[in-house]
């Protein structure tokens, strides 16, 4: 074996790793919220909404749940363009991983809702609230809670998703490495840290997300 | 003659293609405590949960102070009112149900306010004045800030009661509020309603207690497969049935 490590070169340009570390994250965040915010409107609709809002919304979580998530950055990146609809790579990757994660997450709200028992919701109802104030105060809150796992590793796959953006040369961390490793030819060392970065950065956003939980977590 | 409190006319209800009030007529005036009693499956929680539009009705009309709950009746015309509507008119009715259904996020005091403040548009702490007043008055006052989770039975119940009653409803409507709790600990509720029965709230309360029926109420209504068979003074209906049904019915209950 004639290859000897030498990290020097890597260290030199690890700003460039942390810089596309920060955007993975941003990419992930923001995702993360637009892909609650679809996935909760689906949810309602999918759990107990009139037809014409149900079926639309079943079609979008299949559609979406049987596409590789590749060819969806792909699609919106190089064909939505040639319809008319033309968007700078970070929105357009942004934009593909938030429908993506909505998709996931109106499942997991969808449960979430039907676990919230009727009881709670007519005690709403019996002292006034309206079908909206019940939701915002009761339904979501208690929904939130029982998701919060489910959030939480939803957070962590979407984080680690943000690597194909690589693919349409968005420079989050898999893209700048692989840059580092085309121009310092350190291939294991590069891709150690790259991997060390992603491990320890998944570590921290799990504790990060029990710490929420506990926060969250009722009184017994 | 004042005008009634509640009245129902001819309420009729069905789930599905089965009929289960057939007919519902009842004028209940301000400040009377009305016992609801029958045999499981006479459709005493489907008539509360009508009264407070819990469950649609499909015939018949029921009235809180002269004004139509849930429907409009528009040149022979059913409608169902708006939700926003129906959301103002179960505010007049208070309910507690056999099994609490406290806000399980919330703590006693903010299961109390959550209403005053979403309905009543009171401030945080305004709202938090009146909940401490009632949560004092069903003997909570040390548990405002303890979640339902971290309350006995008893307790919860008690703190259900609190959130329908500071909403200062016109009529309170109790289903069995006591079935679902371990005997000792069923007197502290009743104590709770008893008390309320005294200062002259309006209540319409379904029960298997036969005994506190016979001691807290003005009048009993004795149900039977969804029709009102019989309704009187709890002394004279209790010692003298007027029915076979009901003789049956209180032979077969823990009544002597
Ligand atoms: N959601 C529902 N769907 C279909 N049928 C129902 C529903 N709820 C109640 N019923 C039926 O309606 C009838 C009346 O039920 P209801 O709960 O009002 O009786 P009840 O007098 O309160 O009985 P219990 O003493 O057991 O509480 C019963 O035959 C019951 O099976
Ligand atoms: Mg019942």
């Amino acid at each position: 074996m004639g290859y000897t490590l030498n990290f020097a070169a890597v260290w030199r340009s690890f700003d460039l790793l942390l810089g596309g570390l920060l955007l993975s994250l941003e990419l992930a965040a923001v995702a993360l919220v637009i892909g609650a915010a679809i996935g909760l409107v689906v949810a309602f609709a999918l759990a107990g909404g009139p037809a014409f809002l149900r079926r639309p919304a079943q079609l979008y979580v299949t559609v979406i749940r049987n596409l590789p998530i590749l060819v969806l950055i792909l699609f919106t990146y190089f064909a939505l363009p040639q319809l008319g609809i033309r968007l700078d790579k970070n929105p357009s990757f942004v934009l593909t991983l938030a429908i993506y994660a909505g998709a996931y997450l109106a499942e997991v709200f969808r449960a979430g809702l039907l676990s919230v028992p009727r009881g709670v919701k007519e005690a709403g109802l019996a002292i006034g609230l309206t079908p909206m104030q019940i939701r915002t105060s009761l339904v979501v809150p208690l929904m939130i809670r029982n998701v919060l796992p489910s959030l939480s590793s939803t957070l962590i796959s979407l984080f680690k998703d943000t690597s194909l953006a690589a693919a349409i040369a968005v420079p989050e961390l898999t893209f700048e490495a692989r840059k580092i490793n085309v121009e310092t030819f350190r291939v294991i060392e590069v891709w150690t840290v790259t991997s060390a970065l992603y491990v320890v950065t998944c570590a921290v956003l799990a504790a990060l997300m029990r710490l929420i939980e506990r926060r969250l977590a009722i009184p017994k | 003659m004042t005008k009634p409190l509640l009245e129902m006319q001819g309420l009729r209800k069905q789930y599905g293609t089965v009929e289960v009030l057939k007919g519902v007529d009842c004028t209940m005036r301000q400040g009377e405590v009305i016992s609801i009693i029958g045999s499981s499956g006479s459709g005493k929680t489907t008539m509360l949960r009508c009264i407070n539009m819990l469950e649609e009705f499909q015939g018949g009309r029921i009235l809180i102070d002269g004004e139509a709950i849930g429907y409009d009746e528009i040149a022979g015309v059913r409608r169902r009112k708006s939700e926003k509507e129906i959301a103002r008119q179960r505010a007049l009715t208070g309910m507690a149900f056999q099994q609490f259904n406290l806000f399980p996020h919330l703590s006693a005091a903010q299961n109390v306010m959550l209403g005053l403040i979403k309905v009543k548009k009171m401030s945080r702490d305004e709202a938090r004045v009146v909940a401490e007043q009632w949560l004092g008055r069903v003997g909570l006052s040390a548990r405002a800030d303890h979640y339902p989770g971290q309350l006995s039975g008893g307790q919860q119940q008690r703190v259900a009661i609190a959130r329908a009653i500071a909403m200062n409803p016109r009529l309170m409507l109790f289903d069995e509020v006591t079935s679902a709790l371990d005997p000792e600990l069923v007197g502290e509720v009743l104590q709770v309603i008893k008390g309320l029965a005294a200062e002259g709230m309006s209540m319409l309360l379904v029960t298997h207690e036969m005994r506190f029926a016979y001691e807290v109420s003005s009048r009993v209504i004795f149900m039977n497969q969804g029709v009102i068979v019989e309704q009187g003074d709890p002394k004279e209906m209790f010692l003298r049935p007027g029915t076979e049904r009901l003789a049956e019915f209180l032979k077969s209950s823990s009544f002597q």
